[in-house]
Protein backbone atom coordinates (compact mmCIF):
# COMPACT_ATOMS: atom_id res chain seq x y z
CA UNK A 1 0.00 0.00 0.00
CA UNK A 2 2.89 2.10 0.87
CA UNK A 3 3.89 3.58 -2.90
CA UNK A 4 7.43 5.23 -2.01
CA UNK A 5 9.30 6.00 0.82
CA UNK A 6 10.12 9.80 0.35
CA UNK A 7 7.08 12.26 2.07
CA UNK A 8 5.75 14.18 -1.29
CA UNK A 9 3.25 16.63 -0.34
CA UNK A 10 1.89 17.62 -4.11
CA UNK A 11 -0.81 14.82 -3.97
CA UNK A 12 -2.16 16.90 -0.97
CA UNK A 13 -1.58 20.11 -2.59
CA UNK A 14 -3.24 18.92 -6.08
CA UNK A 15 -6.13 17.61 -3.55
CA UNK A 16 -6.49 20.67 -1.58
CA UNK A 17 -6.40 23.00 -4.58
CA UNK A 18 -9.30 20.71 -6.56
CA UNK A 19 -11.16 20.41 -2.83
CA UNK A 20 -14.22 22.40 -4.20
CA UNK A 21 -14.48 20.46 -8.36
CA UNK A 22 -13.69 17.01 -6.98
CA UNK A 23 -16.15 16.76 -3.59
CA UNK A 24 -19.46 18.33 -6.20
CA UNK A 25 -18.56 15.94 -8.53
CA UNK A 26 -17.43 13.13 -6.28
CA UNK A 27 -20.87 13.45 -4.38
CA UNK A 28 -22.73 13.64 -7.68
CA UNK A 29 -20.99 10.55 -9.17
CA UNK A 30 -21.73 8.59 -5.39
CA UNK A 31 -25.53 10.07 -5.44
CA UNK A 32 -26.77 8.44 -8.39
CA UNK A 33 -26.37 4.93 -7.97
CA UNK A 34 -28.00 5.35 -4.40
CA UNK A 35 -31.14 6.39 -5.99
CA UNK A 36 -32.64 8.87 -3.29
CA UNK A 37 -32.26 6.07 -0.87
CA UNK A 38 -29.85 8.31 0.94
CA UNK A 39 -30.18 12.11 1.24
CA UNK A 40 -27.96 13.89 -0.82
CA UNK A 41 -27.22 16.25 2.24
CA UNK A 42 -26.26 13.28 4.22
CA UNK A 43 -24.37 12.43 1.46
CA UNK A 44 -22.61 15.58 1.31
CA UNK A 45 -21.60 15.41 5.19
CA UNK A 46 -20.67 12.09 4.71
CA UNK A 47 -18.23 12.26 1.61
CA UNK A 48 -16.89 16.01 2.77
CA UNK A 49 -16.02 15.00 6.12
CA UNK A 50 -14.42 11.93 4.47
CA UNK A 51 -12.43 14.12 2.18
CA UNK A 52 -11.67 16.61 4.80
CA UNK A 53 -10.08 13.95 7.32
CA UNK A 54 -8.62 12.03 3.43
CA UNK A 55 -6.43 15.42 2.44
CA UNK A 56 -5.10 15.71 6.34
CA UNK A 57 -3.64 12.39 6.34
CA UNK A 58 -2.61 12.34 2.70
CA UNK A 59 -0.83 15.76 4.03
CA UNK A 60 1.32 13.57 6.79
CA UNK A 61 3.11 11.94 3.46
CA UNK A 62 2.40 8.79 4.25
CA UNK A 63 0.13 6.37 1.80
CA UNK A 64 -0.43 3.55 3.83
CA UNK A 65 -3.81 3.29 5.39
CA UNK A 66 -2.75 1.18 7.80
CA UNK A 67 -0.13 4.15 9.53
CA UNK A 68 -1.55 5.96 12.59
CA UNK A 69 -2.72 9.53 10.45
CA UNK A 70 -5.64 7.53 8.59
CA UNK A 71 -6.91 6.71 11.53
CA UNK A 72 -9.91 9.01 11.39
CA UNK A 73 -10.39 8.01 7.97
CA UNK A 74 -10.48 4.36 8.87
CA UNK A 75 -13.07 5.31 11.61
CA UNK A 76 -15.21 7.45 9.17
CA UNK A 77 -15.12 4.87 6.38
CA UNK A 78 -16.28 2.05 8.70
CA UNK A 79 -18.91 3.79 10.26
CA UNK A 80 -20.29 4.52 6.98
CA UNK A 81 -20.07 1.14 5.13
CA UNK A 82 -21.17 -0.39 8.65
CA UNK A 83 -24.40 2.29 8.30
CA UNK A 84 -25.14 1.22 4.70
CA UNK A 85 -24.96 -2.46 5.13
CA UNK A 86 -26.86 -1.94 8.36
CA UNK A 87 -29.27 -0.02 5.80
CA UNK A 88 -29.66 -3.03 3.16
CA UNK A 89 -26.96 -1.18 0.68
CA UNK A 90 -25.23 -3.80 -1.74
CA UNK A 91 -21.56 -3.92 -1.28
CA UNK A 92 -20.75 -2.61 -4.50
CA UNK A 93 -23.67 0.39 -3.28
CA UNK A 94 -21.17 0.85 -0.73
CA UNK A 95 -18.09 0.82 -2.31
CA UNK A 96 -18.91 3.07 -5.04
CA UNK A 97 -19.30 5.49 -2.72
CA UNK A 98 -15.20 4.97 -2.55
CA UNK A 99 -14.74 4.65 -5.66
CA UNK A 100 -15.94 7.62 -7.47
CA UNK A 101 -13.73 9.64 -6.03
CA UNK A 102 -10.94 7.98 -8.09
CA UNK A 103 -13.42 8.59 -11.37
CA UNK A 104 -14.04 11.87 -10.07
CA UNK A 105 -10.18 12.82 -9.96
CA UNK A 106 -9.40 11.28 -13.29
CA UNK A 107 -12.01 13.16 -14.92
CA UNK A 108 -10.92 16.66 -13.84
CA UNK A 109 -7.60 15.61 -14.51
CA UNK A 110 -8.36 14.12 -18.10
CA UNK A 111 -9.90 17.91 -18.08
CA UNK A 112 -6.67 19.57 -16.99
CA UNK A 113 -9.33 21.32 -14.89
CA UNK A 114 -7.01 20.48 -12.08
CA UNK A 115 -3.41 19.98 -12.69
CA UNK A 116 -1.85 16.47 -11.40
CA UNK A 117 1.40 14.54 -12.03
CA UNK A 118 0.66 10.69 -13.49
CA UNK A 119 2.61 10.01 -10.09
CA UNK A 120 0.10 11.45 -7.47
CA UNK A 121 -2.74 10.33 -9.33
CA UNK A 122 -1.66 6.79 -9.26
CA UNK A 123 -0.24 6.77 -5.69
CA UNK A 124 -3.88 8.05 -4.76
CA UNK A 125 -5.15 5.60 -7.06
CA UNK A 126 -3.82 2.91 -4.83
CA UNK A 127 -4.66 4.75 -2.08
CA UNK A 128 -8.25 4.61 -2.79
CA UNK A 129 -8.03 1.09 -3.67
CA UNK A 130 -7.26 0.17 0.08
CA UNK A 131 -10.21 2.27 1.36
CA UNK A 132 -12.39 0.44 -1.10
CA UNK A 133 -10.85 -2.89 -0.04
CA UNK A 134 -11.35 -1.75 3.65
CA UNK A 135 -15.29 -0.46 3.01
CA UNK A 136 -15.68 -4.23 1.65
CA UNK A 137 -14.25 -5.67 4.76
CA UNK A 138 -16.49 -3.16 7.29
CA UNK A 139 -19.12 -4.05 5.06
CA UNK A 140 -19.02 -8.06 5.47
CA UNK A 141 -18.44 -7.69 8.82
CA UNK A 142 -21.52 -5.71 9.60
CA UNK A 143 -23.74 -7.81 7.41
CA UNK A 144 -22.88 -10.99 9.41
CA UNK A 145 -23.23 -8.91 12.94
CA UNK A 146 -26.93 -8.27 11.19
CA UNK A 147 -27.48 -12.16 10.44
CA UNK A 148 -26.41 -12.87 14.04
CA UNK A 149 -28.58 -10.91 15.49
CA UNK A 150 -31.69 -12.02 13.34
CA UNK A 151 -30.52 -15.54 13.85
CA UNK A 152 -30.91 -14.61 17.81
CA UNK A 153 -34.02 -13.24 17.29
CA UNK A 154 -35.55 -16.19 15.70
CA UNK A 155 -34.48 -18.26 17.98
CA UNK A 156 -36.22 -16.25 20.84
CA UNK A 157 -39.70 -16.16 19.00
CA UNK A 158 -39.48 -20.10 18.16
CA UNK A 159 -38.42 -21.32 21.90
CA UNK A 160 -40.73 -23.62 22.34
CA UNK A 161 -42.44 -24.69 25.12
CA UNK A 162 -44.15 -27.63 24.62
CA UNK A 163 -46.28 -30.21 26.61
CA UNK A 164 -44.98 -33.65 26.32
CA UNK A 165 -47.33 -35.48 28.14
CA UNK A 166 -50.34 -34.74 30.65
CA UNK A 167 -49.22 -32.21 33.27
CA UNK A 168 -45.46 -32.19 31.64
CA UNK A 169 -43.93 -29.44 30.10
CA UNK A 170 -40.56 -29.43 28.37
CA UNK A 171 -38.41 -26.27 26.83
CA UNK A 172 -35.30 -27.22 25.19
CA UNK A 173 -32.73 -24.49 25.11
CA UNK A 174 -30.45 -24.16 21.80
CA UNK A 175 -27.44 -22.32 21.16
CA UNK A 176 -25.25 -19.85 22.86
CA UNK A 177 -27.32 -18.59 26.01
CA UNK A 178 -27.50 -15.01 26.49
CA UNK A 179 -28.62 -13.19 29.57
CA UNK A 180 -31.56 -11.93 27.58
CA UNK A 181 -32.75 -14.99 25.84
CA UNK A 182 -32.68 -17.23 28.65
CA UNK A 183 -34.31 -14.89 30.68
CA UNK A 184 -36.87 -14.44 27.97
CA UNK A 185 -37.16 -18.59 27.57
CA UNK A 186 -37.45 -18.90 31.86
CA UNK A 187 -40.22 -16.31 31.51
CA UNK A 188 -42.54 -17.88 29.42
CA UNK A 189 -41.80 -21.44 30.67
CA UNK A 190 -43.31 -19.64 33.79
CA UNK A 191 -46.18 -18.52 32.43
CA UNK A 192 -46.78 -21.85 30.46
CA UNK A 193 -46.89 -23.34 33.80
CA UNK A 194 -49.04 -21.47 35.13
CA UNK A 195 -51.54 -21.51 32.17
CA UNK A 196 -51.58 -25.14 32.05
CA UNK A 197 -51.40 -25.85 35.50
CA UNK A 198 -48.64 -28.54 34.48
CA UNK A 199 -46.64 -30.06 37.71
CA UNK A 200 -43.74 -30.99 35.90
CA UNK A 201 -41.34 -28.76 33.69
CA UNK A 202 -38.34 -29.98 31.91
CA UNK A 203 -35.54 -27.66 31.20
CA UNK A 204 -33.37 -29.43 28.18
CA UNK A 205 -30.11 -27.92 27.54
CA UNK A 206 -28.33 -30.50 25.20
CA UNK A 207 -28.59 -28.10 22.41
CA UNK A 208 -26.83 -25.67 24.55
CA UNK A 209 -23.13 -24.68 23.75
CA UNK A 210 -22.00 -23.34 27.23
CA UNK A 211 -23.56 -23.24 30.77
CA UNK A 212 -21.69 -20.25 32.41
CA UNK A 213 -22.73 -18.61 35.83
CA UNK A 214 -25.66 -16.15 34.52
CA UNK A 215 -27.24 -19.01 32.98
CA UNK A 216 -26.91 -21.25 35.37
CA UNK A 217 -28.16 -18.32 37.60
CA UNK A 218 -30.98 -18.06 35.50
CA UNK A 219 -31.86 -21.71 35.52
CA UNK A 220 -31.37 -22.06 39.31
CA UNK A 221 -33.39 -19.21 39.72
CA UNK A 222 -36.63 -20.88 37.16
CA UNK A 223 -36.25 -24.21 39.24
CA UNK A 224 -37.10 -22.04 42.23
CA UNK A 225 -39.85 -19.68 40.89
CA UNK A 226 -41.15 -22.73 39.72
CA UNK A 227 -41.32 -24.65 43.56
CA UNK A 228 -43.25 -21.62 44.15
CA UNK A 229 -45.56 -22.49 42.34
CA UNK A 230 -46.00 -26.11 42.76
CA UNK A 231 -44.25 -27.40 40.16
CA UNK A 232 -41.20 -29.52 39.75
CA UNK A 233 -38.47 -28.68 37.35
CA UNK A 234 -35.68 -31.71 35.87
CA UNK A 235 -33.08 -30.29 34.07
CA UNK A 236 -32.00 -32.68 31.01
CA UNK A 237 -29.42 -33.15 28.64
CA UNK A 238 -26.50 -32.09 30.17
CA UNK A 239 -23.52 -33.47 28.45
CA UNK A 240 -20.26 -34.66 29.73
CA UNK A 241 -18.17 -31.52 28.95
CA UNK A 242 -20.79 -28.94 29.75
CA UNK A 243 -21.07 -31.15 33.11
CA UNK A 244 -17.32 -30.93 33.66
CA UNK A 245 -16.87 -27.05 33.05
CA UNK A 246 -20.07 -26.90 35.53
CA UNK A 247 -17.93 -28.43 38.28
CA UNK A 248 -14.85 -26.61 37.62
CA UNK A 249 -16.81 -23.61 37.62
CA UNK A 250 -17.99 -24.66 41.06
CA UNK A 251 -21.61 -24.28 40.54
CA UNK A 252 -23.74 -26.51 42.89
CA UNK A 253 -27.28 -27.67 41.28
CA UNK A 254 -28.21 -28.80 44.95
CA UNK A 255 -31.18 -31.04 45.25
CA UNK A 256 -32.26 -30.35 41.76
CA UNK A 257 -32.83 -33.18 39.66
CA UNK A 258 -31.04 -33.85 36.51
CA UNK A 259 -31.10 -36.62 34.13
CA UNK A 260 -28.48 -37.59 31.11
CA UNK A 261 -31.60 -36.94 28.49
CA UNK A 262 -34.94 -35.94 27.65
CA UNK A 263 -36.25 -39.35 27.71
CA UNK A 264 -35.21 -39.87 31.28
CA UNK A 265 -36.22 -36.90 32.86
CA UNK A 266 -40.05 -37.62 31.19
CA UNK A 267 -39.42 -41.03 32.67
CA UNK A 268 -38.96 -39.63 35.94
CA UNK A 269 -41.88 -36.75 35.68
CA UNK A 270 -44.01 -39.50 34.67
CA UNK A 271 -43.16 -41.99 37.56
CA UNK A 272 -43.38 -39.03 40.39
CA UNK A 273 -47.01 -38.26 38.88
CA UNK A 274 -48.03 -42.55 39.29
CA UNK A 275 -48.17 -42.95 35.86
CA UNK A 276 -46.61 -46.49 35.10
CA UNK A 277 -44.24 -47.24 32.48
CA UNK A 278 -43.20 -50.43 31.01
CA UNK A 279 -39.59 -50.80 29.76
CA UNK A 280 -39.14 -50.17 25.85
CA UNK A 281 -36.30 -53.04 26.15
CA UNK A 282 -38.27 -55.62 27.27
CA UNK B 1 4.54 -25.25 8.50
CA UNK B 2 4.04 -22.74 11.60
CA UNK B 3 0.32 -21.32 11.39
CA UNK B 4 0.10 -17.71 10.34
CA UNK B 5 -0.24 -15.81 13.29
CA UNK B 6 -3.59 -14.85 14.10
CA UNK B 7 -5.61 -12.34 16.66
CA UNK B 8 -8.59 -10.73 17.01
CA UNK B 9 -9.44 -7.70 19.17
CA UNK B 10 -12.98 -7.31 20.06
CA UNK B 11 -14.55 -4.45 21.73
CA UNK B 12 -16.98 -5.29 24.35
CA UNK B 13 -19.73 -2.50 25.16
CA UNK B 14 -23.16 -4.69 24.90
CA UNK B 15 -24.48 -8.03 25.76
CA UNK B 16 -23.86 -9.10 22.22
CA UNK B 17 -20.47 -8.38 22.14
CA UNK B 18 -20.11 -11.39 25.04
CA UNK B 19 -21.76 -14.05 22.44
CA UNK B 20 -18.85 -12.39 19.77
CA UNK B 21 -16.15 -13.34 22.47
CA UNK B 22 -17.56 -16.33 23.03
CA UNK B 23 -17.70 -17.70 19.28
CA UNK B 24 -14.05 -15.94 18.61
CA UNK B 25 -12.25 -17.60 21.10
CA UNK B 26 -14.50 -21.36 20.07
CA UNK B 27 -13.17 -21.11 16.37
CA UNK B 28 -9.41 -20.43 18.51
CA UNK B 29 -9.69 -23.19 20.67
CA UNK B 30 -10.86 -25.48 17.64
CA UNK B 31 -8.17 -24.07 15.51
CA UNK B 32 -5.63 -24.89 18.57
CA UNK B 33 -6.93 -28.45 18.32
CA UNK B 34 -8.53 -27.99 22.02
CA UNK B 35 -10.64 -31.22 22.96
CA UNK B 36 -14.03 -30.88 23.23
CA UNK B 37 -14.12 -30.40 27.17
CA UNK B 38 -11.33 -28.01 26.86
CA UNK B 39 -12.90 -26.13 24.20
CA UNK B 40 -15.65 -25.66 26.76
CA UNK B 41 -14.01 -24.87 29.86
CA UNK B 42 -12.08 -22.04 27.53
CA UNK B 43 -15.18 -20.77 26.45
CA UNK B 44 -17.15 -20.71 29.46
CA UNK B 45 -14.00 -18.92 31.12
CA UNK B 46 -14.11 -16.03 28.59
CA UNK B 47 -17.63 -15.70 28.61
CA UNK B 48 -17.12 -14.87 32.93
CA UNK B 49 -14.47 -12.60 31.95
CA UNK B 50 -16.02 -11.09 29.17
CA UNK B 51 -19.12 -10.38 31.47
CA UNK B 52 -17.17 -9.05 34.20
CA UNK B 53 -15.67 -6.15 31.57
CA UNK B 54 -18.69 -5.05 31.15
CA UNK B 55 -20.57 -5.39 34.22
CA UNK B 56 -18.39 -4.13 36.66
CA UNK B 57 -15.48 -2.55 34.04
CA UNK B 58 -18.20 -0.60 32.34
CA UNK B 59 -16.76 -1.89 29.24
CA UNK B 60 -13.56 -2.56 27.55
CA UNK B 61 -11.68 -5.14 24.45
CA UNK B 62 -10.87 -8.46 24.27
CA UNK B 63 -8.00 -9.99 22.57
CA UNK B 64 -8.23 -13.24 21.37
CA UNK B 65 -4.74 -14.73 19.90
CA UNK B 66 -3.58 -18.21 18.80
CA UNK B 67 -0.27 -19.43 20.17
CA UNK B 68 1.93 -21.95 19.22
CA UNK B 69 4.79 -23.31 21.72
CA UNK B 70 6.96 -26.31 20.18
CA UNK B 71 4.54 -28.66 18.95
CA UNK B 72 1.37 -27.38 20.94
CA UNK B 73 -0.79 -24.51 20.26
CA UNK B 74 -3.11 -23.02 22.19
CA UNK B 75 -5.34 -19.72 22.88
CA UNK B 76 -4.92 -16.31 24.95
CA UNK B 77 -7.62 -14.03 25.87
CA UNK B 78 -7.30 -11.01 27.37
CA UNK B 79 -9.76 -8.60 28.67
CA UNK B 80 -9.26 -5.07 29.49
CA UNK B 81 -10.98 -1.66 31.25
CA UNK B 82 -10.54 1.39 32.51
CA UNK B 83 -12.97 0.68 35.53
CA UNK B 84 -12.77 0.96 38.84
CA UNK B 85 -10.25 -1.85 39.23
CA UNK B 86 -10.73 -4.55 41.87
CA UNK B 87 -9.40 -3.38 45.35
CA UNK B 88 -9.52 -6.52 47.00
CA UNK B 89 -8.33 -9.70 44.71
CA UNK B 90 -8.15 -12.31 47.19
CA UNK B 91 -11.98 -11.53 48.19
CA UNK B 92 -12.90 -10.82 44.29
CA UNK B 93 -10.95 -14.34 44.11
CA UNK B 94 -13.25 -16.28 46.75
CA UNK B 95 -16.07 -18.29 45.45
CA UNK B 96 -19.21 -16.99 46.49
CA UNK B 97 -18.19 -13.39 46.71
CA UNK B 98 -19.96 -11.26 44.66
CA UNK B 99 -19.99 -7.12 44.96
CA UNK B 100 -23.33 -7.16 42.69
CA UNK B 101 -26.00 -10.00 42.46
CA UNK B 102 -23.97 -12.65 40.37
CA UNK B 103 -23.37 -16.08 41.90
CA UNK B 104 -19.39 -14.85 42.51
CA UNK B 105 -17.87 -18.02 40.89
CA UNK B 106 -17.14 -16.41 37.64
CA UNK B 107 -13.52 -14.79 38.72
CA UNK B 108 -12.61 -17.79 40.81
CA UNK B 109 -14.16 -20.13 38.73
CA UNK B 110 -12.69 -19.00 35.52
CA UNK B 111 -8.89 -19.44 37.23
CA UNK B 112 -9.64 -23.37 37.23
CA UNK B 113 -11.16 -23.78 33.86
CA UNK B 114 -7.33 -22.41 32.19
CA UNK B 115 -4.10 -23.42 32.41
CA UNK B 116 -2.87 -19.84 33.00
CA UNK B 117 -4.63 -17.15 35.00
CA UNK B 118 -3.19 -13.49 35.25
CA UNK B 119 -5.17 -10.66 36.82
CA UNK B 120 -3.46 -7.15 36.92
CA UNK B 121 -5.72 -4.80 38.57
CA UNK B 122 -6.06 -2.47 41.66
CA UNK B 123 -8.39 -0.05 43.03
CA UNK B 124 -8.92 3.33 40.77
CA UNK B 125 -6.13 1.11 37.82
CA UNK B 126 -8.35 -1.04 35.55
CA UNK B 127 -8.67 -4.43 35.36
CA UNK B 128 -6.55 -6.62 33.07
CA UNK B 129 -7.37 -10.32 33.16
CA UNK B 130 -5.32 -13.06 30.62
CA UNK B 131 -5.68 -16.23 30.12
CA UNK B 132 -3.93 -19.65 28.49
CA UNK B 133 -5.27 -22.73 27.08
CA UNK B 134 -3.17 -25.30 26.05
CA UNK B 135 -3.48 -28.25 23.81
CA UNK B 136 -2.18 -31.33 24.92
N1 LIG C 1 -13.40 -6.15 35.45
C1 LIG C 1 -13.73 -5.93 36.72
N2 LIG C 1 -13.69 -4.66 37.21
C2 LIG C 1 -14.03 -4.41 38.51
N3 LIG C 1 -14.41 -5.36 39.37
C3 LIG C 1 -14.47 -6.63 38.95
C4 LIG C 1 -14.13 -6.98 37.61
N4 LIG C 1 -14.28 -8.31 37.48
C5 LIG C 1 -14.69 -8.76 38.68
N5 LIG C 1 -14.80 -7.77 39.58
C6 LIG C 1 -15.20 -7.88 40.99
O1 LIG C 1 -15.00 -9.22 41.39
C7 LIG C 1 -16.21 -9.74 41.92
C8 LIG C 1 -16.29 -11.22 41.65
O2 LIG C 1 -16.45 -11.47 40.24
P1 LIG C 1 -17.09 -12.82 39.78
O3 LIG C 1 -16.35 -13.93 40.44
O4 LIG C 1 -17.14 -12.84 38.30
O5 LIG C 1 -18.53 -12.79 40.38
P2 LIG C 1 -19.86 -12.01 39.93
O6 LIG C 1 -19.70 -11.61 38.51
O7 LIG C 1 -20.92 -13.02 40.11
O8 LIG C 1 -20.01 -10.86 40.84
C9 LIG C 1 -17.30 -8.94 41.28
O9 LIG C 1 -18.49 -8.96 42.03
C10 LIG C 1 -16.67 -7.56 41.20
O10 LIG C 1 -16.77 -6.90 42.42
MG1 LIG D 1 -18.78 -12.47 36.97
Amino acid sequence: MTTGPEPTDNLAALLRAGTGALTRRWIELAAAPLRGRLTVAELERELTELFRALVAAVESGSRDLQSEPYAEVRALLSDMSRHRARSGFTPTETAVGVFTLKQALFELVDRAEIEGDLREVLAFSLLLDALGLLTFETYAKAREEVIDEQAEQLLELTTPVVKVWEGVLAVPLVGTLDSARTQVVMEKLLESLVGSGAEHAIIDITGVLAVDTQVAQHLLKTVMAARLMGAECTISGIRPHIAQTIVGLGIEFGDITTKATLADALRHALTRSGVTISSGRG
Amino acid sequence: MTPPAAREEIPITADEDVVRVRQAVRSYAQKAKLSLVDQTKLVTATSELARNTLTYGGGGTAVVEFLTEGRRSGVRASFQDDGPGIPDVDLALTDGWTSGRGMGLGLSGARRLVDEFTLDTGAGQGTTVTVVKWSR
